[in-house]
């Protein structure tokens, strides 16, 4: 087992825990947090893969951004104060036996399937640049509509949360 | 054993398998959220691994960034809207949250 093999176990490990208490965990301060654990174990796989760029992007966007507002939607949310923290769960027993399925499934096929293997980014020294020219020549009509879907969004979010009038109860 | 494409794949596959779990049995939205987020890391996981692997080269890295983007503008939507309904409702259950209007 040398060295790459051992950080992918590690990253792995993390994650999969991690994703594991997100999901099974009653309090939903806990999950929050594991959630980061999560992001950063997929950072690491990202890495791993030769993703820079995107292990990056992955740590600002997820746990600078998507894991605070998370954070913000829990605690405006919930009665922090008054310890009502635990979040009930539903229809568990059928949930589980269709997610076990799912995975076994999924699993065997990705286990059966003799996958035509193309190491292709392994010789790449950064995708940083490679990434830039592509979105400004193959990718440069999604990469405008995507900006203006991610300004209209934020604007959207910003306009529906604030409060307008007192709503009448 | 080397670390090979299904390794990386089959983690992708585990990390679905739990936000499914958690978006189906979950009563608060944001824990709902959260098993979302799993599922998009669960997808790009794929897509960056296969970009690595399966001789999509970068294509596979610019549809994770784009990934990325949607799942952000999906966060901040996402919970404005339970920012709402915690407003009227008084809770972020999904089970109690079903009259569309009053």
């Amino acid at each position: 087992m040398n060295f790459y093999d051992t950080l992918f176990y590690f990253f792995a490990i993390i994650t999969l825990v991690s994703a594991g208490i997100v999901v099974f965990s009653r309090n939903i301060i806990y999950s929050a947090f594991s959630l980061l654990f999560t992001f950063f174990g997929v950072a690491g796989i990202y890495v791993l893969l030769n993703a820079d760029f995107i292990a990056v992007s992955q740590l600002l966007i997820y746990v600078g951004g998507i894991l605070v507002l998370l954070l913000f939607g829990v605690m405006l949310t919930n009665k922090v104060v008054n310890v009502e923290m635990k979040t009930g769960t539903l229809q568990t027993f059928p949930a589980s036996i269709l997610v076990a399925v799912t995975a076994g499934a999924l699993c065997a096929v990705f286990y059966v399937t003799d996958w035509k293997i193309v190491s292709s980014v392994a010789d790449v020294p950064n995708t940083a640049n490679i990434l830039g020219e592509m979105f400004m020549t193959t990718y440069i009509l999604p990469f405008e509509v995507i900006s203006i879907v991610l300004l209209v969004a934020l604007v959207g979010a910003a306009l529906i949360a604030r409060k307008e009038t007192p709503i009448k109860n | 054993m080397n670390i090979t494409l299904t390794h990386f794949l089959i983690i992708s596959a585990i990390l679905f398998s739990l936000g499914i779990y958690g978006v189906i049995t979950r009563r608060n939205a944001i824990m709902v959220l959260m098993g979302i987020e799993l599922i998009l890391n669960a997808a790009n996981i794929n897509f960056v691994a296969f970009a690595r692997y399966g001789g999509m080269h970068m294509d596979g890295q610019a549809i994770a960034v784009f990934v990325i983007v949607l799942a952000a503008a999906e966060a901040a939507i996402a919970l404005a809207i339970v920012l709402n309904i915690y407003q009227r409702f008084n809770t972020v259950n999904v089970d109690e949250v079903s009259s569309l209007k009053e």
